[in-house]
């Protein structure tokens, strides 16, 4: 547990932070990819160099990309910014800061409870052995995330497609 | 008293935390889908600290399937939100209520 | 025998078909299935009864299925037969049989006439079920079973509320001796564990002393549905209303069959009743009073029905009293002669009230002897059998038997037997009344209608009966024949007598022959009997009865439900509405459709998850 742990979590805190007070949408997306790298970081440091190349190439690099790539289509801009800035009023968001800084406190109490784990050694664990058992027991669910993965890519192919507007017959003479 | 294991879970307790809050107060919908996307983040980092900590692999098994299951739903709410916002001309998800579903 | 289930079924089956194909059968149809079924369940009785004689069987009992069984507490829907319900089974489908028959002429005219078979066959059904009942708690099914068709029956007619009144009247208060009789079998199954009859008359025995608190308080609230039932002081109101009803049902239910259930339970119990002398006293005691009080009623009603109506209040009371002095099988035997010679005269007192388009009150009537000669003499017949006329009567023998063994019997006494030789003397007086009202004198009505076939020929039968059926048990000082009390020897015990002789038996018989005679001719020289108004008012109103319940039971919860019109216990109820509607109201309000409240809501119950957790945690 070094000074790199410490750093890392910071930032991680800090741009997230940032996220979710921002009020353009673009920033904020800029600022939750610091965050992931951050993320990236302590995954590094937890002994999991893998899941942290998986964290900046599949999160940081692909879905991010895809959400900025689809703010930038929907041409959402300062209008947007506006809107949520006409929002985000302190009375609105104190109440749940407040009930979720509650839940927060409860969590961090339990997390430190006794009896707590033997001293923390940061074991390192194999990809291989990740690997292994991923292709080993968790086989079915393996197969089950791919099954996931398609039905996602089909079903935002068929949400996504822009289709002609169609109004029921019903509605429509109503409107005449 | 804190261990390695207790701050990589007290740091990923405040991450899923923060968004939470981002989920409660905000009204957009892209900001929600960003909210979604810290909370899986932070539940992954609690796994991968997990999986430290007993050193077996189960955690970062779990942490993959994660990461598929946020591919899978950012794509399929990417698609939903723009359906949405071509119907209703906004990403207010308050304005997505008239089914007080 | 095993075909005994046809009897209470075929009845039960015809009510049914009535109700569902009345339209389609038509009159003839109706009759048909109406009589039939009685009828069959009739021949079946007789054919079961001849079997059950021969066999020598003591008791049969036919199991048809399970009707509920919790842990050790079975009830099964079981048929008993035994001397006891085969008599009463008898009278039941015979007689019932015989009114069926009548009613196809009574009710003729009738538009609803489909309806007034199918609750007759109901009422048939629900009271065969009651006398065949293996427990007491498929007894209690066809009490209420009567109870129900004696409300629909009184208010047949329901067009005149007047008519409705009385059918709530006589329901409302046989309900007060219900519930005592609920309690009596909640009591029972306490204590016995069981409501098999021959259990807990085999049990009770062991379980208590004689006089114990339990087996009395038991008997009491029995002796309270009995009452109710049977129209006995202090429930006997309902019966003279119950006269609104159609005369069949008069001579059906109000009669032969469903107020002598009472005195079926008393006899059923007998074991019960013998261990409690305190009840058994009552019984004869309610049994003496009611016999005074209602043949004084008897003796200045101007309404023909109504005049039957007591006089069968009173006859009941002579059964009550029999039973009350331990002389269970004349009970049985003054029920069998009086439902056939009180059915006999409510039958005649329908024809003449048909005969004069539907005039009841007897002071309209007069001189019918001339215009409808059949109908006198049947009458007479009926009439001599209720006085009691000595030797050629069903009535002598049967009240004979009670007048002899109130007296002679061990827990009888003289007292009682001044009462019974007293109410000899008024029915006497009441039953020469009626006849000479109605038959004799001039003529005030004109006969438009003349009865036809259907209706005279049960009248023929019934007469015969109510002659022939005393011959069955004779006392020892004329012939010595005791056919019914063998007949009911292995259920009945034979009754005990202690101041018994000959002697004293010539003698009592002589003077309830004597008095019998002297109330016809008193009757007979001074008609109308000069009665002060006051009294006569009094006693045509059933001793105030009436007027006394109005005062003490329905002025004061009137008045209660004027004082509670918004009811307290409903408020209750309204508030619990309330608050359920201001739950529905906020549970709807979170079903805004705006997606940030429902996330709260999963936030809310984390934070009280984890709160739970950590409590949990402190406390342990």
């Amino acid at each position: 547990m070094g000074a790199a742990f410490y750093i890392a979590a910071a930032i991680a805190i800090l741009s997230t932070a940032m996220v979710i007070t921002r009020y353009n949408i673009m920033h904020a997306l800029l600022y939750l990819i610091v965050s992931l790298l951050s993320v990236a970081v302590i995954f590094y440091i937890y002994g999991a160099p893998f899941m942290a190349a998986l964290e900046v190439i599949i999160y940081a690099g692909a879905i991010m990309v895809l959400m900025i790539f689809f703010v930038m289509m929907l041409n959402l801009g300062q209008q947007s910014a506006g809107d949520e800035r006409h929002w985000l009023t302190p009375r609105v968001w104190i109440g749940p800061a407040l009930l979720c800084l509650f839940l927060l406190a409860e969590l961090v109490y339990l997390i430190m409870q006794p009896p707590a784990p033997p001293a923390g050694e940061i074991v390192m664990v194999d990809p291989k052995a990740v690997g292994k058992s991923l292709f080993g027991p968790y086989i079915l669910a393996v197969e089950l995330a791919g099954m996931l993965l398609m039905a996602g890519i089909v079903g935002a192919y068929h949400l996504g497609r822009q289709k002609k507007k169609i109004t029921h017959r019903f509605l429509e003479r109503a409107t005449q | 008293m804190i261990t390695s294991t207790t701050a990589g879970l007290v740091l990923a307790g405040i991450l899923f935390t923060m968004g939470l809050v981002s989920m409660l107060i905000r009204r957009n919908l892209i900001f929600m889908l960003v909210s979604v996307e810290v909370m899986l983040n932070a539940a992954g980092l609690a796994f991968i600290v997990a999986a430290s900590r007993w050193g077996q692999p189960e955690g970062q098994v779990m942490f993959m399937f994660i990461l598929a299951m946020a591919a899978a739903e950012v794509s399929v709410g990417l698609a939903l939100i723009l359906q949405l916002y071509h119907q209703l001309k906004t990403l207010d998800s308050d304005e997505a209520s008239k089914m007080n579903g | 025998m095993n075909w005994m289930y046809l009897v209470p079924a075929m009845p039960f089956l015809g009510a049914l078909l009535l109700v569902l194909f009345s339209k389609k059968i038509g009159k003839t149809g109706v009759s048909l299935i109406g009589c039939g079924s009685v009828g069959i369940a009739a021949l079946v009785t007789i054919v079961a009864g001849l079997q059950f004689m021969n066999s020598g069987l003591q008791q049969f009992s036919l199991p048809l299925w399970n009707w509920l069984s919790v842990g050790n507490f079975n009830i099964g829907i079981t048929l008993h037969l035994d001397a006891l319900s085969l008599a009463f089974t008898f009278v039941i489908t015979f007689v019932g049989f015989l009114i069926h028959v009548y009613s196809t002429g009574y009710m003729a005219e009738d538009p609803d006439f489909a309806r007034f078979f199918a609750s007759m066959n109901l009422f048939v059904g629900a009271m065969l079920m009651l006398v065949l009942a293996d427990n007491l708690l498929l007894l209690y099914f066809g009490w209420e079973g009567v109870g129900l068709c004696s409300y629909l029956l009184i208010g047949f007619w329901y067009k005149d509320p007047a008519n409705g009144a009385a059918a709530r009247k006589a329901f409302i208060v046989t309900r007060v001796g219900d519930t005592a009789m609920a309690i009596a079998l909640f009591l029972l199954v306490q204590h016995t564990g069981s409501l098999q009859l021959t259990d807990i008359l085999a049990k009770a025995p062991t379980l208590w002393t004689t006089g114990d608190a339990t087996v009395v308080t038991i008997a009491f609230l029995l002796l309270g549905g009995a009452v109710g039932k049977s129209a006995q002081l202090p429930l006997q109101t309902w019966l003279p209303d119950a006269m609104a009803g159609p005369t069949p049902v008069s001579a059906l239910i109000h009669a032969a069959t469903m107020v002598t259930a009472g005195v079926y339970l008393i006899a059923r119990s007998h074991v019960l009743f013998t261990m409690a002398p305190a009840a058994q006293a009552t019984v004869a005691i309610v049994g003496a009073v009611t016999l005074i009080l209602a043949g004084c009623s008897a003796f200045v009603q101007t309404d023909i029905k109504r005049v039957l109506a007591y006089s069968t209040i009173s006859q009941i009371g002579y059964m009550f009293l029999a039973l009350g002095v331990g002389a269970w099988s004349a009970a049985i035997f003054h029920f069998i002669t009086h439902a056939f010679f009180k059915a006999l005269l409510f039958l005649g007192a329908g024809a003449v009230i048909v005969a004069l388009h539907h005039e009841q009150d007897m002071f309209k009537m007069g001189g019918l002897r001339k215009s409808l000669p059949g109908v006198f003499w049947i009458f007479l017949i009926g009439s001599a059998s209720l006085a009691a006329i000595p030797f050629v009567t069903a009535g002598f023998y049967s009240k004979d038997q009670i007048v002899w063994l109130a007296g002679a019997s061990a827990q009888g006494g003289a007292g009682y037997w001044i009462v019974a030789v007293m109410g000899a003397f008024i029915t006497a007086m009441y039953t020469t009344r009626m006849m000479l009202l109605v038959f004799y004198g001039k003529e005030k009505t004109h006969v438009h209608h003349r009865p036809g076939l259907n209706m005279m020929v049960p009248l023929y039968v019934l007469a015969v009966c109510s002659t022939l059926a005393g011959f069955m048990e004779l006392p020892h000082t004329l012939g010595h024949v005791t056919l019914l009390s063998d007949f009911l020897q292995p259920v009945l015990p034979a009754v005990v007598t202690e101041h018994a002789s000959t002697a004293l038996e010539w003698g009592s018989q002589g003077v309830a022959t004597l008095l019998c005679l002297a109330g016809i001719y008193i009757v007979w020289r001074v008609l109308p009997i000069p009665f002060p108004r006051e009294v006569k008012t009094f006693l045509k109103n059933g001793w105030g009865f009436d007027a006394a319940y109005n005062l003490l039971f329905v002025q004061p919860y009137v008045l209660l439900a004027r004082l509670n019109r918004k009811d307290v216990v409903d408020r209750l109820y309204v508030g619990l509405a309330a608050i359920t509607r201001y739950f529905h109201r906020m549970m709807s309000a979170t079903q805004s459709g705006i997606l940030r409240w429902y996330i709260m809501g999963i936030v809310m119950g984390a934070v009280v998850i984890l709160s739970v957790i950590i409590w949990r945690q402190y406390t342990v």
